[in-house]
């Protein structure tokens, strides 16, 4: 049919081909008769052609060249998908002679207009290095070449290329890295893992650690293979204070939004790439969305399961507060099961064990026998782990005994026998009931554990060890080898220390074992001989063999199997399989010394404004913390002036006819954080100013006012820099050593602010604007902030996300004080606390806290300071700076800042003075996580429309009628809650607004009075949770009378 | 990366198998149905197996094994995210992701998997820019080609390949422009004994069915955003409007296609629609145990909870079942041992119940634990976590489209432990 004219009949015979392939079938003796058809005019026979070609190429090598004039034809076709595809074929044909017609063609394709062919150029290298490596070199050009492509379609292909050909040569990358960080988010998916694996590996290289060395005992077990001298130098370096690479930066903020990705590699592959390289306390955010994965079919769970069971070993905190999410589900495959085992140990906490373990029972009575089975593995490593519940574990592993199923029984012994090996308390009871078990169970393994332990504690069960020799004696011929081992070894103990009645039975054992089938037993009976029966020949040793046998064993220590996997790069084949896979690139070490940086500096001009976001990077994430809300306030008031910035810088690039929207998207970023720092700029010396004023009054010390007014000044210089380099943007010419010079500066000027840090620490307020990355404890300047100076503060913190919101200033400030710390369990020190519900102003998501220091003893009490904190996850403390000392009868008061993540969940800490350290909590009222808030009547109402439903709740108050006046419910309300009025059009109406201060949500209150002497209270909030234990609290205070 | 891919149908037969770089023999494959042996339960094959010189990865799908053959380091996620890719274009292309409907179509599942990866690289994979490559098969496409003799295959580069918006291809056309947008939510739970709520969880996605002429610019916006915790997105979705204005902007592809999935943050308590009472109890020494569950509403929102079933998963021992259900029909799988009850819909007045007796296996000692029910539902018209659309507007194209928002929720992974 192949030769038939009809292109139908040709198709159903090239379709019948395909067909065969597809099965695995041979159809190569075919082999000339499809060649012809190559150049057919008919598309689809063509394609299918090309599918056979490419399958029986390599066998028919002679006449594949016959081909080759087709396609050589086809790379000039005007068609970019002909050109494409004719380049596919061309490198698809392995053929070694044709090896400089495709290196030809590649050349040539890599110079094509369309991206897509080049694309295809980028895949032919890769194919071309495998059949001829010996091409290196020259791909390695093509590659350079194709890298410096701006297009989002190339840069997968081509990083993939690099890095199967030459993933060694990390100078290619250099100048391509700003491009690539900035192109990452428009790549295809696929694309952007591959990316995202090389960039990672390239950070490891080109940047310094990130990780502080004092949160690092988990850090140091990660180096443990680095050289003494190498930790030698990382402490010296830890004088320094580290910054970050702006460009390592770039990378991090870049890479972000893709956690948010639907393909769950593009997710695994940023969150190793956060577990790799960000620093310790940013790598939180990856852990919502691994959970996320779970959802995901069962072979993307496998994997993020094992990923995830390998990082929460080293960081528990990350996936603590997703503990539930690891449940386990009776339709599990038991694959899955045990990993989600797994990580729910390695999670296990004095905290969570005792939830943990009512799961665990519900999971030991599982059908599935193996995975009930590992969950008294379980059992017993969390008995270890937590020294607390070890008893509990026990005892529940002791009822397991009296199970049914077999293999539960026998796991339950071998984890009892370690356990009870590592305790060598008196456990004599369990060790009865043991061997009691020994005439039921039949499981080796079992048995061997449980002779083991009598063996071991055959002094402590003097009567019925012999006995159970005895029984072992008669049935020994027919036990598993392992239990036989174990017969011999407690018949050699027995005999050691009970040689009056085991004599004999040892003898017969001994006897036994010397003629058995295998040779251990042969062997090892030969040796216990030797060792314990006297005998002329016997050496000095068999005076030993007590010490020998009943030597202190040191426990078993049980451990995850995930233990070793971290040297392998998260997310990769290695990883998973716990084997170095062919092709397995280490991560290599952080360098102590940064290379240099300037090496990715780009001397193309329009690059340059790329060089900015990456220099503000510094500046522009510790704004966002602190002033997030407000910079938009600021946004909208300086609208003018944005609004021009961004049209110039926009003008200016629109004669760049080659840029896509990314490139639009980031010059649009680079307007707004230009804006933004310059907002943020302004604002700081207006805020410094302020501060000067206040401070003046306060205490005129004259050092202070000095270094203030130079961090003032730095503060314009910096501005007046960074409207330089906006208008850089603009002009687009700016030279590189300019740039690189200014660099230089700012570089130099954050380090001499840096340095400045420590000396001044009393104007460290001043500081909060600059960056530090480590975060240092900033101090406060003075014990008690007048609430002048917070007023003033005020509206610069506060939040205002929309337009309805505005905080106002509390109604009502109740004096009531509540005792942190008493005298008598203080030694002397007493620490009250209360709220002085202003807001914070160490950072607009805190709850401020005012906390009363007396000294009540007759001695000074020097270095008051708050020492280790125990926070749940998200909760943030802001503390107060250590006190030198406190005299007698003294008294302070220092205000330190909590963010309580809008939960009623306890802060606990660590109030530590010079010799003693003193566990205090602080637990919020509802009330006091919320700030007041001013609206209309109006802005309520529509506020209140959208939270209904789920997110309103009521109740119905009884109480006298002399108690609905407006001012007594006033007045009890905001006792109660720091809350703002609304004012009411009707009087049997009252309204109440305020917002809560982590997340924002608006929390509206309504007492609506009815007839009689009942009321009706309403609480309309997205914080259901906060808004019911609001309720409560109300409900009692309003219905008292 | 990816060098060959069988497809393995469940009896073990390898009926296709392509290879993008140098021939790999079948033979690798026996490595994988060693692993299949040994893990007796399909489910519980290890999706990356070891081989001396390659290494698998599988997934399961549909009653079908996809075992692509590695030999270098790769993502494992990589690979099996592609491979759903691949099922997911089947599924697309033909209706179904089965034996019969692959081999039926090999032609064109060759030239799929032509497109999609190069050099084992993935090339094209979005369905829309496929689809103009090489048009799905239809009846009547299939009679008008073997007429005129033309192809399935496109002869132009489509459009969106090239484009930085490569899921949508240019020159739609509709004479009705409609955008129709479904939020599905589903609970994922578990109660213990008591009936108290171990563990909950709200997970939704909002599925788009779009069909609009041109390039439409949408932006979709929510009456409470702040309820998403987590949000996966299409790749078609602007990131920085999100993170800044809470407000989902985006040109989107043509057809079906998923825009975001989401989970609704922990802290707001989740609503469990249904209540499950139980009695389920296995006598000591007797081949019998009695059966007894009923099934009520709960936090149902006063909407209608249709749709019910509960499947339960009962020991091996269990011989057989003698049920009476006061509404809907049960059946019970002596091989499988599962027993399915069709609840359909309740109505608060008569609860529907099942009870009965149970026959054991005589002379086996009685299973420890009580099977955990799974039970299935949906709610229409309502998003449980209170997630609601406020608007939807469009920029970019003159006309006035038709706009839909559609909620249901149902059950995810909803398991009752007895």
């Amino acid at each position: 049919m192949l030769e038939s004219n009809k292109d139908s009949a040709k198709l159903d015979a090239m379709k019948r081909i395909v067909g065969m392939i597809a099965k695995g079938k041979n159809a190569s003796e075919l082999f000339p008769a499809v060649v012809k058809n190559v150049a057919s005019k008919n598309i689809e026979i063509k394609k299918l052609v090309y599918v056979y070609l490419v399958r029986y190429a390599e066998e028919q090598q002679d006449l594949a060249l016959l081909s080759i004039s087709t396609f050589q034809r086809a790379l000039k076709d005007p068609n970019q998908l002909i050109r494409a595809s004719a380049l596919r074929v061309l490198s698809s044909i392995r053929v070694p002679i044709i090896v400089p017609i495709m290196m030809l063609a590649i050349k040539e394709a890599s110079a094509d207009l369309s991206p897509y062919v080049r694309k295809n150029a980028a895949h032919a290298i890769q194919k071309l290095y495998s059949l001829d490596p010996d091409q290196k070199e020259m791909l390695i050009e093509v590659i350079e070449k194709l890298l410096k492509d701006k297009s989002t379609l190339v840069a997968g292909s081509v990083v993939m290329a690099f890095e199967e050909v030459c993933p060694d040569r990390i100078d290619l990358i250099h100048k391509n890295y700003r491009k690539l960080c900035n192109l990452l988010v428009d790549v295809e998916e696929w694309g952007q893992v591959v990316i995202i694996h090389m960039l990672t590996r390239y950070a490891r290289t080109q940047f310094v650690s990130p990780w502080k060395e004092d949160d690092g005992l988990e850090d140091n077990e990660k180096n443990f293979y680095e050289s003494d001298d190498e930790q030698k130098e990382k402490t010296d370096q830890k004088k320094k204070p580290y910054t970050m690479d702006p460009d390592h930066r770039l990378l991090i903020r870049n890479t972000k939004p893709l956690l948010q990705s639907r393909n769950a590699a593009v997710v695994m592959a940023v969150a190793q790439l956060y577990w790799h390289i960000s620093p310790k306390s940013e790598a939180g955010i990856i852990s919502k969305s691994l959970v996320r994965l779970l959802r995901s079919n069962r072979e993307v769970q496998y994997i993020v399961l094992q990923n995830i069971a390998t990082m929460s070993i080293q960081r528990k905190g990350l996936f603590e507060p997703y503990l539930k999410s690891f449940y386990v589900r009776s339709t599990d495959p038991t694959m899955i099961k045990t990993l989600k085992l797994e990580i729910l140990t390695n999670l296990a906490n004095e905290a969570n064990i005792s939830t943990l373990l009512r799961e665990f029972q519900t999971y030991v009575k599982s059908q599935d026998k193996q995975f009930a089975a590992a969950t008294i593995q379980t059992i017993g490593r969390c008995a270890t782990n937590i020294s607390e519940v070890t008893d509990t574990c026990l005892n529940g592993l002791v009822c397991l005994l009296s199970n049914r199923d077999e293999i539960v029984v026998a796991e339950s012994v071998v984890v009892i026998k370690k356990l009870l090996q590592m305790q060598p308390v008196q456990h004599g009871e369990i060790i009865k009931h043991m061997a009691k078990l020994l005439d039921s169970i039949t499981v080796p393994v079992a048995r061997a554990s449980i002779l083991w332990l009598i063996g071991e504690n055959c002094e402590r069960v003097p009567v019925i060890a012999p006995d159970v020799l005895r029984k072992m004696a008669k049935s020994f011929t027919n036990e598993d080898d392992l239990v036989k081992l174990q017969i011999l070894n407690l018949a050699a103990k027995l005999y050691l220390t009970n040689s009056k009645q085991t004599k004999l039975l040892t003898q017969y054992i001994l006897n036994l074992g010397k003629y058995d089938q295998n040779y251990d037993i042969r062997d090892r009976t030969r040796f216990i001989r030797q060792l314990i029966v006297p005998n002329e020949k016997s050496g000095a040793l068999s005076k030993y063999a007590k010490k020998i046998f009943l030597a202190q064993k040191p426990a078993p220590l049980l451990e995850s199997p995930f233990k070793d996997r971290d040297h392998f790069q998260l997310g990769t084949l290695s990883h998973t399989l716990n084997t170095k896979a062919t092709g397995y690139l280490e991560l290599s070490n952080w360098p102590e010394v940064a290379p240099d940086p300037s090496v990715r500096d780009v001397e193309v001009v329009e690059l340059a404004k790329e060089l900015i976001p990456a220099g503000k990077a510094k500046k522009e994430n510790p704004a966002k913390k602190f002033y997030s809300e407000s910079e938009e306030e600021e946004e909208s008031s300086d609208s003018s002036s944005d609004s021009e910035s961004e049209s110039g810088s926009e003008s200016g690039e629109e004669g760049d006819s080659s840029e896509d929207s990314s490139e639009d998207s980031s010059s649009e970023q680079d307007s707004e954080s230009g804006s933004e720092s310059k907002g943020e700029n302004k604002r700081t010396a207006k805020r410094n100013s302020k501060i000067k004023e206040e401070s003046d009054s306060e205490d005129g010390e004259k050092e202070n006012e000095k270094s203030k007014t130079s961090n003032s000044s730095n503060a314009e210089s910096s501005s007046i820099e960074e409207s330089s380099s906006d208008s850089e943007s603009e002009s687009e010419s700016e030279s590189e050593i300019e740039s690189e010079s200014r660099k230089v500066t700012k570089e130099r000027e954050k380090k001499t602010k840096q340095d400045r840090n420590p000396l001044a620490k009393d104007i460290s307020l001043l500081d909060l604007d600059d960056f530090n990355p480590v975060s240092t404890p900033v101090a406060l300047p003075t014990p008690a902030l007048s609430p002048s100076l917070i007023a003033d503060l005020e509206g610069l913190n506060l939040s205002t996300s929309s337009s309805v919101i505005s905080v106002s200033t509390p109604v009502f400030v109740p004096m009531k004080t509540h005792v942190l710390l008493h005298r008598m369990s203080g030694k002397g020190l007493a620490a009250h606390y209360f709220f002085p519900r202003q807001p914070c102003i160490f950072g607009d998501k805190m709850v401020s806290v005012q906390i009363t220091l007396n000294n009540t003893t007759d001695q000074k009490i020097a270095n008051i300071h708050i020492g280790e904190k125990k926070l749940p996850i998200g909760m943030q403390i802001h503390v107060f700076n250590p006190i030198e000392s406190l005299e007698p009868e003294g008294s302070i008061t220092v205000s330190m800042g909590i963010d309580f993540c809008d939960s009623t969940q306890t802060a606990s800490f660590q109030l530590c003075t010079k010799d003693d350290c003193f566990n205090v909590n602080i637990q919020p009222p509802v009330g006091e996580l919320l700030l007041p808030v001013a609206m209309s009547e109006k802005d309520f109402k529509k506020e209140q429309g959208m939270l209904t439903g789920m997110n309103e709740t009521s109740t119905v108050i009884i109480t006298a009628p002399q108690n609905f006046t407006p001012s007594v419910i006033l007045q009890k309300v905001v006792n109660v809650a720091n809350v703002g009025v609304v004012p009411s059009g009707q009087d049997n109406i009252h309204r109440f607004a305020a917002k809560t201060v982590h997340s924002g949500s608006l929390m509206l209150l309504t007492v609506e009075l009815k007839e009689g002497s009942t009321a009706q209270l309403i609480i309309n909030t997205e914080k259901t949770v906060i808004g019911s234990v609001l309720l409560r609290e109300l409900k009692p205070v309003l219905s008292q009378g | 990366m990816i060098h060959s891919l069988f497809l393995i149908n469940c009896s073990g037969d390898i009926f296709l198998e392509k290879h993008w770089k140098s021939v790999v023999s079948q033979s690798v494959c026996d490595y994988f149905f060693e692993a299949q042996e040994k893990a007796a339960d399909v489910e519980n094959v290890p999706p990356v197996i070891s081989t001396p010189h390659h290494y698998l990865i599988s997934i399961y799908r549909d009653k079908l094994f996809f075992v692509s053959v590695i030999q270098t380091e790769v993502p494992p996620l990589f690979v099996i995210e592609f491979l759903h890719r691949v099922a997911d274009t089947f599924q697309d292309y033909f209706g179904e992701c089965s034996e019969a409907a692959i081999k039926d179509n090999v032609v064109i599942v060759y030239e799929l998997l032509e497109e999609m990866l190069d050099n084992g690289f993935p090339l094209a994979t979005e369905s829309n820019i496929l689809k103009e490559l090489i048009k799905p098969p239809t009846i009547l496409r299939s009679v008008v080609n073997s007429i005129t003799g033309s192809s399935n295959v496109g002869d132009t580069l489509p459009t969106g390949q090239l484009s930085n918006i490569p899921w949508r291809r240019a020159g739609v056309k509709y004479t009705n422009n409609e955008a129709y947008f479904d939020v599905v939510e589903e609970i994922d739970a578990i109660i213990d004994k008591s009936g108290a709520t171990v563990f909950a969880e709200i997970q939704g996605v909002i599925d788009a069915c779009i069909k609009l002429s041109g390039m439409p610019d949408l932006s979709l916006s929510f009456m409470n955003p702040r309820l998403l915790d987590d949000v996966s997105f299409h790749p078609c979705i602007r990131f920085k409007r999100w993170e800044s204005e809470r407000v989902l902007s985006f040109i989107p592809p043509d057809g079906n296609f998923r825009l975001i999935s989401y989970r609704v943050s922990s802290q707001n308590l989740v609503a469990i629609p249904v209540y499950v009472k139980h009695s389920i109890s296995f006598k000591e020494n007797s081949s019998a145990g009695r059966f007894d569950i009923t099934i009520g509403p709960k936090q149902n929102m006063g909407k209608t909870i249709e749709g019910i079933t509960v499947t339960v998963h009962m020991p091996k021992v269990v011989l057989n079942m003698n049920l009476t259900p006061t509404q809907g029909s049960y059946t019970f799988d002596p091989v499988t041992k599962v027993l399915t009850w069709d609840v359909g819909k309740i109505t608060p007045q008569k609860l529907p119940s099942l009870k009965g007796l149970v026959n054991l296996q005589s002379g086996a000692p009685k299973p420890e634990e009580n099977p955990s029910l799974n039970i299935q539902f949906r709610i229409q018209q309502l998003a449980i976590s209170g997630l609601k659309v406020n608007r939807l507007d469009m920029y970019g194209e003159k006309y006035k489209p038709f706009k839909g928002v559609k909620y249901v929720t149902k059950a995810g992974k909803f398991q009752v432990r007895t």
